[in-house]
Protein backbone atom coordinates (compact mmCIF):
# COMPACT_ATOMS: atom_id res chain seq x y z
CA UNK A 1 0.00 0.00 0.00
CA UNK A 2 1.29 3.45 -0.90
CA UNK A 3 1.53 5.80 2.08
CA UNK A 4 2.50 9.41 2.62
CA UNK A 5 6.05 8.05 3.06
CA UNK A 6 6.23 7.66 -0.73
CA UNK A 7 5.59 11.38 -1.20
CA UNK A 8 8.18 12.23 1.48
CA UNK A 9 10.79 10.16 -0.39
CA UNK A 10 9.84 11.94 -3.62
CA UNK A 11 10.14 15.34 -1.92
CA UNK A 12 13.42 14.31 -0.25
CA UNK A 13 14.96 13.27 -3.58
CA UNK A 14 13.72 16.48 -5.24
CA UNK A 15 15.30 18.67 -2.53
CA UNK A 16 18.49 16.55 -2.61
CA UNK A 17 18.84 17.12 -6.38
CA UNK A 18 18.18 20.86 -5.90
CA UNK A 19 20.91 20.90 -3.23
CA UNK A 20 23.43 19.10 -5.46
CA UNK A 21 22.71 21.36 -8.46
CA UNK A 22 22.88 24.40 -6.19
CA UNK A 23 26.30 23.36 -4.93
CA UNK A 24 27.60 23.22 -8.48
CA UNK A 25 26.20 26.62 -9.49
CA UNK A 26 29.28 28.87 -9.40
CA UNK A 27 27.29 31.89 -10.53
CA UNK A 28 25.60 31.97 -7.10
CA UNK A 29 27.88 33.53 -4.45
CA UNK A 30 25.78 31.87 -1.72
CA UNK A 31 25.82 28.39 -3.25
CA UNK A 32 27.11 26.68 -0.08
CA UNK A 33 24.29 28.13 2.02
CA UNK A 34 21.69 27.11 -0.54
CA UNK A 35 23.08 23.58 -0.80
CA UNK A 36 23.12 23.19 2.99
CA UNK A 37 19.56 24.55 3.35
CA UNK A 38 17.93 22.32 0.71
CA UNK A 39 20.16 19.41 1.76
CA UNK A 40 18.91 19.61 5.36
CA UNK A 41 15.34 19.77 4.10
CA UNK A 42 16.03 16.65 2.00
CA UNK A 43 17.37 14.93 5.13
CA UNK A 44 14.21 15.89 7.03
CA UNK A 45 11.97 14.46 4.28
CA UNK A 46 14.00 11.24 3.85
CA UNK A 47 14.98 10.45 7.44
CA UNK A 48 12.92 12.72 9.72
CA UNK A 49 11.29 9.79 11.48
CA UNK A 50 14.69 8.39 12.44
CA UNK A 51 16.24 11.63 13.78
CA UNK A 52 14.24 11.77 17.01
CA UNK A 53 12.46 14.87 18.37
CA UNK A 54 15.60 16.60 19.59
CA UNK A 55 17.48 15.71 16.39
CA UNK A 56 14.70 17.26 14.32
CA UNK A 57 14.85 20.30 16.60
CA UNK A 58 18.58 20.70 15.92
CA UNK A 59 17.88 20.35 12.19
CA UNK A 60 15.37 23.22 12.44
CA UNK A 61 17.89 25.34 14.37
CA UNK A 62 20.42 24.77 11.58
CA UNK A 63 17.88 25.78 8.91
CA UNK A 64 17.04 28.94 10.87
CA UNK A 65 20.73 29.74 11.38
CA UNK A 66 21.47 29.44 7.63
CA UNK A 67 18.48 31.57 6.58
CA UNK A 68 18.65 34.00 9.50
CA UNK A 69 22.27 34.96 8.83
CA UNK A 70 21.53 35.59 5.16
CA UNK A 71 23.46 32.61 3.82
CA UNK A 72 20.97 31.75 1.08
CA UNK A 73 20.50 33.66 -2.15
CA UNK A 74 19.84 33.18 -5.83
CA UNK A 75 21.92 33.38 -8.94
CA UNK A 76 20.77 36.03 -11.42
CA UNK A 77 19.00 34.92 -14.61
CA UNK A 78 18.77 31.30 -15.67
CA UNK A 79 15.43 31.53 -17.42
CA UNK A 80 15.06 30.49 -21.04
CA UNK A 81 14.98 33.64 -23.26
CA UNK A 82 11.44 34.90 -24.00
CA UNK A 83 11.98 34.57 -27.75
CA UNK A 84 12.89 30.89 -27.47
CA UNK A 85 9.91 30.33 -25.17
CA UNK A 86 7.53 31.99 -27.64
CA UNK A 87 8.87 29.93 -30.54
CA UNK A 88 8.53 26.69 -28.54
CA UNK A 89 5.04 27.73 -27.34
CA UNK A 90 3.95 28.05 -30.98
CA UNK A 91 5.31 24.57 -31.73
CA UNK A 92 4.11 22.60 -28.69
CA UNK A 93 1.04 24.71 -27.80
CA UNK A 94 -1.73 22.66 -26.33
CA UNK A 95 0.56 19.77 -25.44
CA UNK A 96 2.03 21.98 -22.68
CA UNK A 97 -1.43 22.68 -21.37
CA UNK A 98 -2.28 18.97 -21.36
CA UNK A 99 0.85 18.16 -19.34
CA UNK A 100 0.09 21.00 -16.90
CA UNK A 101 -3.41 19.61 -16.39
CA UNK A 102 -2.14 16.04 -15.83
CA UNK A 103 -1.18 16.95 -12.24
CA UNK A 104 -4.64 18.16 -11.10
CA UNK A 105 -6.37 15.49 -13.21
CA UNK A 106 -4.38 12.64 -11.63
CA UNK A 107 -4.87 14.19 -8.17
CA UNK A 108 -8.60 14.21 -8.86
CA UNK A 109 -8.81 10.69 -10.29
CA UNK A 110 -6.51 9.21 -7.65
CA UNK A 111 -8.51 10.76 -4.81
CA UNK A 112 -11.61 8.89 -5.97
CA UNK A 113 -9.81 5.70 -7.01
CA UNK A 114 -7.97 5.27 -3.70
CA UNK A 115 -11.18 5.80 -1.72
CA UNK A 116 -13.21 3.34 -3.78
CA UNK A 117 -10.57 0.65 -4.17
CA UNK A 118 -9.16 -0.03 -0.70
CA UNK A 119 -5.67 -1.41 -0.24
CA UNK A 120 -3.94 0.54 -3.03
CA UNK A 121 -3.03 3.61 -1.03
CA UNK A 122 -3.75 5.18 2.34
CA UNK A 123 -7.26 6.63 1.75
CA UNK A 124 -6.70 9.40 4.34
CA UNK A 125 -3.80 10.77 2.27
CA UNK A 126 -5.29 9.95 -1.13
CA UNK A 127 -4.98 13.44 -2.63
CA UNK A 128 -1.39 14.09 -1.56
CA UNK A 129 -0.29 10.64 -2.76
CA UNK A 130 -2.11 11.21 -6.07
CA UNK A 131 -0.41 14.59 -6.38
CA UNK A 132 2.97 12.84 -6.15
CA UNK A 133 1.95 10.26 -8.77
CA UNK A 134 0.59 13.05 -11.00
CA UNK A 135 3.94 14.85 -10.86
CA UNK A 136 5.79 11.68 -11.94
CA UNK A 137 3.38 11.02 -14.83
CA UNK A 138 3.47 14.66 -16.01
CA UNK A 139 7.26 14.65 -15.88
CA UNK A 140 7.49 11.37 -17.84
CA UNK A 141 5.03 12.53 -20.52
CA UNK A 142 6.70 15.93 -20.83
CA UNK A 143 10.21 14.48 -21.08
CA UNK A 144 9.13 11.87 -23.66
CA UNK A 145 7.72 14.44 -26.09
CA UNK A 146 9.82 17.55 -25.45
CA UNK A 147 13.16 15.71 -25.11
CA UNK A 148 14.91 18.46 -23.11
CA UNK A 149 18.39 18.15 -21.60
CA UNK A 150 17.95 15.53 -18.83
CA UNK A 151 18.64 17.99 -16.02
CA UNK A 152 16.47 20.83 -17.37
CA UNK A 153 13.37 20.15 -15.21
CA UNK A 154 15.53 19.96 -12.07
CA UNK A 155 17.51 23.10 -13.02
CA UNK A 156 14.37 25.13 -13.77
CA UNK A 157 12.61 23.78 -10.68
CA UNK A 158 15.59 24.79 -8.56
CA UNK A 159 15.53 28.28 -10.07
CA UNK A 160 11.85 28.65 -9.10
CA UNK A 161 12.48 27.36 -5.56
CA UNK A 162 15.52 29.64 -5.11
CA UNK A 163 13.23 32.55 -6.04
CA UNK A 164 10.95 31.57 -3.16
CA UNK A 165 13.96 31.02 -0.88
CA UNK A 166 13.60 30.38 2.85
CA UNK A 167 9.89 31.34 2.63
CA UNK A 168 9.40 27.80 1.29
CA UNK A 169 9.52 26.39 4.83
CA UNK A 170 7.75 29.31 6.54
CA UNK A 171 4.33 27.55 6.61
CA UNK A 172 5.83 24.44 8.22
CA UNK A 173 7.68 26.61 10.77
CA UNK A 174 4.50 28.48 11.72
CA UNK A 175 2.58 25.23 12.11
CA UNK A 176 5.32 24.05 14.50
CA UNK A 177 5.17 27.31 16.46
CA UNK A 178 1.45 26.66 16.90
CA UNK A 179 2.31 23.37 18.60
CA UNK A 180 4.62 25.15 21.07
CA UNK A 181 1.90 27.77 21.75
CA UNK A 182 -0.56 24.96 22.50
CA UNK A 183 1.94 23.33 24.86
CA UNK A 184 2.39 26.62 26.73
CA UNK A 185 -1.35 27.28 27.05
CA UNK A 186 -1.36 30.55 25.06
CA UNK A 187 -4.92 29.91 23.84
CA UNK A 188 -6.47 29.75 27.30
CA UNK A 189 -4.87 33.04 28.34
CA UNK A 190 -6.13 34.88 25.24
CA UNK A 191 -9.57 33.33 25.67
CA UNK A 192 -9.79 34.61 29.26
CA UNK A 193 -8.80 38.11 28.13
CA UNK A 194 -11.42 38.24 25.36
CA UNK A 195 -14.05 36.72 27.65
CA UNK A 196 -13.42 39.50 30.17
CA UNK A 197 -13.72 42.24 27.50
CA UNK A 198 -17.29 41.39 26.39
CA UNK A 199 -20.10 43.81 27.26
CA UNK A 200 -22.63 42.12 29.55
CA UNK A 201 -26.27 41.72 28.57
CA UNK A 202 -25.98 42.45 24.85
CA UNK A 203 -26.58 39.55 22.46
CA UNK A 204 -25.37 41.53 19.45
CA UNK A 205 -22.29 42.64 21.40
CA UNK A 206 -21.48 39.03 22.22
CA UNK A 207 -21.90 37.97 18.57
CA UNK A 208 -19.60 40.79 17.40
CA UNK A 209 -17.01 39.89 20.04
CA UNK A 210 -17.14 36.24 18.96
CA UNK A 211 -16.74 37.01 15.22
CA UNK A 212 -14.07 39.68 15.70
CA UNK A 213 -12.27 37.51 18.25
CA UNK A 214 -12.18 34.61 15.79
CA UNK A 215 -10.72 36.86 13.06
CA UNK A 216 -8.19 38.62 15.30
CA UNK A 217 -6.98 35.51 17.09
CA UNK A 218 -6.71 33.72 13.74
CA UNK A 219 -4.53 36.59 12.50
CA UNK A 220 -2.22 36.16 15.49
CA UNK A 221 -2.00 32.38 15.19
CA UNK A 222 -2.14 32.29 11.38
CA UNK A 223 -4.71 29.53 11.57
CA UNK A 224 -8.43 29.42 12.37
CA UNK A 225 -8.09 25.90 13.80
CA UNK A 226 -5.99 27.25 16.68
CA UNK A 227 -8.39 30.10 17.35
CA UNK A 228 -11.58 28.05 17.22
CA UNK A 229 -11.38 25.96 20.42
CA UNK A 230 -10.27 29.06 22.37
CA UNK A 231 -13.10 31.29 21.15
CA UNK A 232 -15.72 28.56 21.59
CA UNK A 233 -14.55 28.04 25.18
CA UNK A 234 -14.37 31.78 25.97
CA UNK A 235 -17.46 33.16 24.21
CA UNK A 236 -19.25 30.69 21.93
CA UNK A 237 -20.18 28.08 24.50
CA UNK A 238 -20.85 30.08 27.71
CA UNK A 239 -22.58 33.07 26.09
CA UNK A 240 -23.90 32.40 22.58
CA UNK A 241 -24.94 28.75 23.01
CA UNK A 242 -25.70 28.39 26.75
CA UNK A 243 -26.88 31.85 27.85
CA UNK A 244 -28.57 33.08 24.64
CA UNK A 245 -29.60 29.62 23.37
CA UNK A 246 -27.98 29.94 19.91
CA UNK A 247 -27.95 27.01 17.46
CA UNK A 248 -24.58 25.28 18.05
CA UNK A 249 -24.05 24.22 14.40
CA UNK A 250 -24.53 27.81 13.12
CA UNK A 251 -22.32 29.38 15.78
CA UNK A 252 -19.55 26.87 15.05
CA UNK A 253 -19.76 26.75 11.25
CA UNK A 254 -20.02 30.48 10.58
CA UNK A 255 -17.66 31.29 13.46
CA UNK A 256 -14.99 29.20 11.74
CA UNK A 257 -15.60 31.13 8.48
CA UNK A 258 -15.20 34.42 10.37
CA UNK A 259 -11.80 33.05 11.36
CA UNK A 260 -11.00 32.34 7.69
CA UNK A 261 -11.55 36.08 6.99
CA UNK A 262 -8.70 36.66 9.46
CA UNK A 263 -6.53 34.16 7.57
CA UNK A 264 -6.81 36.39 4.47
CA UNK A 265 -5.30 39.33 6.37
CA UNK A 266 -2.25 37.95 8.17
CA UNK A 267 1.38 37.27 7.21
CA UNK A 268 1.26 34.43 9.76
CA UNK A 269 -0.72 32.40 7.21
CA UNK A 270 2.44 32.32 5.11
CA UNK A 271 1.50 29.51 2.74
CA UNK A 272 -1.57 31.39 1.53
CA UNK A 273 -0.30 34.97 1.70
CA UNK A 274 3.50 35.29 1.59
CA UNK A 275 4.58 32.25 -0.43
CA UNK A 276 2.43 33.13 -3.49
CA UNK A 277 3.82 36.68 -3.44
CA UNK A 278 7.31 35.18 -3.73
CA UNK A 279 6.21 32.59 -6.26
CA UNK A 280 4.59 35.22 -8.50
CA UNK A 281 7.62 37.48 -8.06
CA UNK A 282 5.63 40.43 -6.68
CA UNK A 283 7.67 43.45 -5.60
CA UNK A 284 5.66 43.82 -2.38
CA UNK A 285 5.86 40.69 -0.18
CA UNK A 286 2.53 41.75 1.36
CA UNK A 287 0.91 42.36 -2.07
CA UNK A 288 -1.50 39.43 -1.78
CA UNK A 289 -2.66 40.44 1.70
CA UNK A 290 -3.15 44.01 0.47
CA UNK A 291 -5.71 43.01 -2.17
CA UNK A 292 -7.41 40.49 0.16
CA UNK A 293 -8.28 42.99 2.90
CA UNK A 294 -11.02 44.53 0.75
CA UNK A 295 -12.76 41.15 0.50
CA UNK A 296 -12.02 39.97 4.04
CA UNK A 297 -13.42 42.90 6.05
CA UNK A 298 -16.88 43.11 4.41
CA UNK A 299 -17.10 39.31 4.42
CA UNK A 300 -16.31 39.28 8.15
CA UNK A 301 -19.17 41.74 8.71
CA UNK A 302 -21.46 39.48 6.65
CA UNK A 303 -20.45 36.46 8.74
CA UNK A 304 -21.15 38.27 12.01
CA UNK A 305 -24.54 39.30 10.64
CA UNK A 306 -25.26 35.71 9.52
CA UNK A 307 -24.54 34.33 13.00
CA UNK A 308 -26.87 36.93 14.52
CA UNK A 309 -29.61 36.22 11.95
CA UNK A 310 -29.42 32.43 11.67
CA UNK A 311 -28.42 31.24 15.15
CA UNK A 312 -31.04 33.08 17.20
CA UNK B 1 -0.04 36.20 31.08
CA UNK B 2 3.71 35.82 30.59
CA UNK B 3 3.23 33.26 27.80
CA UNK B 4 1.80 36.06 25.63
CA UNK B 5 5.35 37.33 25.16
CA UNK B 6 5.61 34.99 22.15
CA UNK B 7 2.74 36.79 20.42
CA UNK B 8 4.37 40.17 21.15
CA UNK B 9 7.64 38.93 19.63
CA UNK B 10 5.84 37.70 16.50
CA UNK B 11 4.03 41.01 15.96
CA UNK B 12 7.11 43.13 16.66
CA UNK B 13 9.30 40.86 14.52
CA UNK B 14 7.01 41.03 11.51
CA UNK B 15 6.56 44.80 11.86
CA UNK B 16 10.31 45.40 12.10
CA UNK B 17 10.84 42.98 9.18
CA UNK B 18 13.36 40.72 10.86
CA UNK B 19 13.84 37.37 9.14
CA UNK B 20 10.57 35.54 9.99
CA UNK B 21 12.33 32.22 10.63
CA UNK B 22 14.42 33.88 13.37
CA UNK B 23 11.32 35.60 14.77
CA UNK B 24 9.45 32.29 14.94
CA UNK B 25 12.31 30.54 16.71
CA UNK B 26 12.70 33.43 19.21
CA UNK B 27 8.95 33.38 19.86
CA UNK B 28 8.92 29.63 20.44
CA UNK B 29 11.86 29.83 22.87
CA UNK B 30 10.39 32.79 24.81
CA UNK B 31 6.94 31.19 25.00
CA UNK B 32 8.32 27.87 26.17
CA UNK B 33 10.58 29.48 28.80
CA UNK B 34 7.66 31.60 30.07
CA UNK B 35 5.64 28.41 30.46
CA UNK B 36 8.44 26.86 32.53
CA UNK B 37 9.82 24.44 29.91
CA UNK B 38 13.58 23.99 29.62
CA UNK B 39 15.44 24.73 26.40
CA UNK B 40 15.98 21.10 25.34
CA UNK B 41 12.28 20.34 25.84
CA UNK B 42 11.31 23.33 23.68
CA UNK B 43 13.72 22.30 20.91
CA UNK B 44 12.41 18.74 21.02
CA UNK B 45 8.77 19.90 20.95
CA UNK B 46 9.49 22.15 17.98
CA UNK B 47 11.39 19.37 16.20
CA UNK B 48 8.56 16.89 16.70
CA UNK B 49 5.99 19.38 15.37
CA UNK B 50 8.25 20.18 12.38
CA UNK B 51 8.54 16.49 11.52
CA UNK B 52 4.79 15.92 11.95
CA UNK B 53 3.93 18.78 9.57
CA UNK B 54 6.29 17.90 6.70
CA UNK B 55 3.27 17.37 4.42
CA UNK B 56 2.91 21.18 4.38
CA UNK B 57 6.14 21.48 2.35
CA UNK B 58 5.70 18.64 -0.14
CA UNK B 59 3.84 20.83 -2.63
CA UNK B 60 7.23 21.98 -3.97
CA UNK B 61 7.63 18.66 -5.80
CA UNK B 62 5.57 20.17 -8.63
CA UNK B 63 8.30 22.72 -9.43
CA UNK B 64 10.38 20.56 -11.84
CA UNK B 65 7.28 19.99 -14.01
CA UNK B 66 6.28 23.67 -13.86
CA UNK B 67 9.90 24.66 -14.65
CA UNK B 68 10.03 22.31 -17.65
CA UNK B 69 6.71 23.54 -19.06
CA UNK B 70 7.58 27.19 -18.52
CA UNK B 71 10.90 26.70 -20.33
CA UNK B 72 8.86 25.43 -23.30
CA UNK B 73 6.54 28.42 -23.22
CA UNK B 74 3.52 27.34 -21.12
CA UNK B 75 2.90 30.88 -19.86
CA UNK B 76 3.05 32.31 -23.41
CA UNK B 77 0.67 29.64 -24.63
CA UNK B 78 -1.78 30.28 -21.79
CA UNK B 79 -1.68 33.96 -22.73
CA UNK B 80 -2.22 33.45 -26.45
CA UNK B 81 -5.11 31.09 -25.72
CA UNK B 82 -6.94 33.76 -23.74
CA UNK B 83 -6.27 36.32 -26.48
CA UNK B 84 -8.15 34.07 -28.92
CA UNK B 85 -11.23 33.50 -26.74
CA UNK B 86 -13.80 36.18 -27.45
CA UNK B 87 -15.37 37.69 -24.34
CA UNK B 88 -12.65 36.44 -22.01
CA UNK B 89 -12.36 39.51 -19.80
CA UNK B 90 -10.17 39.87 -16.71
CA UNK B 91 -13.14 39.86 -14.32
CA UNK B 92 -14.95 36.99 -16.06
CA UNK B 93 -11.82 34.85 -16.17
CA UNK B 94 -10.99 35.28 -12.47
CA UNK B 95 -14.64 34.93 -11.42
CA UNK B 96 -14.85 31.65 -13.37
CA UNK B 97 -11.73 30.40 -11.61
CA UNK B 98 -13.23 31.49 -8.26
CA UNK B 99 -16.38 29.49 -8.94
CA UNK B 100 -14.40 26.46 -10.12
CA UNK B 101 -12.12 26.57 -7.07
CA UNK B 102 -15.09 26.91 -4.70
CA UNK B 103 -16.92 24.03 -6.39
CA UNK B 104 -13.88 21.72 -6.35
CA UNK B 105 -13.16 22.55 -2.70
CA UNK B 106 -16.80 21.94 -1.81
CA UNK B 107 -16.44 18.34 -2.96
CA UNK B 108 -13.20 17.92 -1.02
CA UNK B 109 -10.71 18.47 -3.85
CA UNK B 110 -8.70 21.16 -2.07
CA UNK B 111 -5.18 20.12 -3.16
CA UNK B 112 -6.07 19.75 -6.84
CA UNK B 113 -5.42 23.43 -7.56
CA UNK B 114 -3.17 25.91 -5.76
CA UNK B 115 -0.55 28.62 -6.19
CA UNK B 116 2.30 26.46 -7.55
CA UNK B 117 0.08 24.02 -9.47
CA UNK B 118 -2.39 26.33 -11.20
CA UNK B 119 -2.01 30.03 -10.31
CA UNK B 120 1.60 30.64 -11.40
CA UNK B 121 1.61 28.60 -14.63
CA UNK B 122 -1.99 29.24 -15.78
CA UNK B 123 -4.31 31.60 -13.94
CA UNK B 124 -1.94 34.56 -13.47
CA UNK B 125 -0.65 34.67 -17.08
CA UNK B 126 -4.19 34.17 -18.40
CA UNK B 127 -5.48 37.04 -16.26
CA UNK B 128 -2.70 39.32 -17.52
CA UNK B 129 -3.45 38.29 -21.11
CA UNK B 130 -7.18 38.94 -20.65
CA UNK B 131 -6.46 42.49 -19.47
CA UNK B 132 -4.14 43.03 -22.42
CA UNK B 133 -6.76 41.68 -24.82
CA UNK B 134 -9.10 44.33 -23.42
CA UNK B 135 -6.62 46.98 -24.54
CA UNK B 136 -4.74 47.64 -21.32
CA UNK B 137 -0.99 48.06 -21.81
CA UNK B 138 0.02 46.84 -18.37
CA UNK B 139 2.53 48.73 -16.26
CA UNK B 140 4.67 46.74 -13.82
CA UNK B 141 2.48 47.84 -10.91
CA UNK B 142 -0.71 46.80 -12.75
CA UNK B 143 0.85 43.45 -13.62
CA UNK B 144 1.71 42.88 -9.94
CA UNK B 145 -1.82 43.84 -8.90
CA UNK B 146 -3.40 41.37 -11.33
CA UNK B 147 -1.08 38.60 -10.13
CA UNK B 148 -1.92 39.42 -6.51
CA UNK B 149 -5.63 39.21 -7.38
CA UNK B 150 -5.06 35.84 -9.07
CA UNK B 151 -3.46 34.51 -5.87
CA UNK B 152 -6.17 36.11 -3.70
CA UNK B 153 -8.91 34.57 -5.87
CA UNK B 154 -7.42 31.12 -5.29
CA UNK B 155 -7.41 31.71 -1.51
CA UNK B 156 -10.99 33.03 -1.37
CA UNK B 157 -12.21 30.12 -3.50
CA UNK B 158 -10.47 27.57 -1.30
CA UNK B 159 -11.45 29.03 2.09
CA UNK B 160 -15.09 29.63 1.27
CA UNK B 161 -15.66 26.36 -0.53
CA UNK B 162 -13.88 23.77 1.58
CA UNK B 163 -16.17 23.97 4.61
CA UNK B 164 -19.10 22.76 2.50
CA UNK B 165 -17.33 19.41 2.27
CA UNK B 166 -18.35 16.99 5.00
CA UNK B 167 -15.01 15.41 5.79
CA UNK B 168 -12.71 18.43 5.82
CA UNK B 169 -10.50 18.97 8.88
CA UNK B 170 -12.33 22.01 10.17
CA UNK B 171 -15.72 20.25 10.15
CA UNK B 172 -14.23 17.32 12.05
CA UNK B 173 -12.66 19.76 14.51
CA UNK B 174 -16.04 21.45 15.13
CA UNK B 175 -17.79 18.12 15.57
CA UNK B 176 -15.18 16.81 17.97
CA UNK B 177 -15.05 19.99 20.01
CA UNK B 178 -18.83 20.39 20.41
CA UNK B 179 -19.14 16.71 21.34
CA UNK B 180 -16.78 17.45 24.20
CA UNK B 181 -19.41 19.92 25.45
CA UNK B 182 -22.17 17.32 25.07
CA UNK B 183 -23.63 18.42 21.70
CA UNK B 184 -23.66 15.58 19.18
CA UNK B 185 -24.07 17.11 15.71
CA UNK B 186 -23.91 15.48 12.28
CA UNK B 187 -21.22 16.93 9.94
CA UNK B 188 -23.94 17.79 7.39
CA UNK B 189 -25.39 20.43 9.75
CA UNK B 190 -22.08 22.27 9.83
CA UNK B 191 -21.54 22.05 6.10
CA UNK B 192 -24.95 23.44 5.07
CA UNK B 193 -24.27 26.52 7.21
CA UNK B 194 -21.12 27.18 5.19
CA UNK B 195 -23.25 27.72 2.07
CA UNK B 196 -24.60 31.25 2.79
CA UNK B 197 -21.06 32.54 3.38
CA UNK B 198 -19.82 30.75 0.24
CA UNK B 199 -22.41 32.63 -1.83
CA UNK B 200 -21.61 35.93 -0.11
CA UNK B 201 -17.88 35.38 -0.74
CA UNK B 202 -18.49 34.76 -4.46
CA UNK B 203 -20.65 37.88 -4.82
CA UNK B 204 -18.32 40.11 -2.80
CA UNK B 205 -15.06 38.99 -4.38
CA UNK B 206 -16.68 38.85 -7.83
CA UNK B 207 -17.77 42.47 -7.36
CA UNK B 208 -14.22 43.43 -6.43
CA UNK B 209 -12.93 41.71 -9.57
CA UNK B 210 -15.31 43.91 -11.59
CA UNK B 211 -13.94 46.97 -9.80
CA UNK B 212 -10.38 45.83 -10.58
CA UNK B 213 -11.26 45.48 -14.27
CA UNK B 214 -12.89 48.90 -14.36
CA UNK B 215 -9.86 50.45 -12.70
CA UNK B 216 -7.54 48.82 -15.25
CA UNK B 217 -9.68 49.93 -18.19
CA UNK B 218 -9.79 53.50 -16.92
CA UNK B 219 -5.99 53.71 -17.00
CA UNK B 220 -5.05 51.85 -20.19
CA UNK B 221 -1.90 52.44 -22.17
CA UNK B 222 0.19 53.54 -19.22
CA UNK B 223 3.17 51.86 -20.71
CA UNK B 224 4.43 48.35 -21.11
CA UNK B 225 6.40 46.87 -18.30
CA UNK B 226 6.56 43.44 -19.84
Amino acid sequence: MITLGFVYVLAGLTFAIFAALGLGDRSNPKRFGNAAFWGLLALSMLAGDRLGDFGNGLLVLALVAIAGTGQIGRAPGGEVPAGVQAERAARYGNFLLVVALIIPAVALAGTFLFKWVPGLADPKQATLISLGIGVLIALAVGMARLRPAPLLPAQQGRRLLDAVGWAAILPQMLASLGAVFALAGVGEVVGDLIGAAIPQGSLFGAVVAFGLGMALFTMVMGNAFAAFPVMIAAVGMPLLIKQYDGTPAVVAAIGMLAGFCGTLMTPMAANFNLVPAALLELKNPYGVIKVQIGTAIPLLAVNILFIWLFAF
Amino acid sequence: MLVLIGIAIIIAGFLLRFNPLLVIMASALATGLAAGLDVTAIIAAFGKAFNDTRYVSIVWIVLPVIGLLEAYGLQQHARSLIGRIKGATLARLLASYLLLRQAMSAVGLTSVAGHPQTVRPLVAPMAEAAAEAQGVALSDAQRDEIRAYAAATDNVGLFFGEDIFLAIGSILLMKGLLEGYGYVIEPLHFSVWAIPTAIAAFLLHGFRLRLLEKRMLRAPGQGTGA
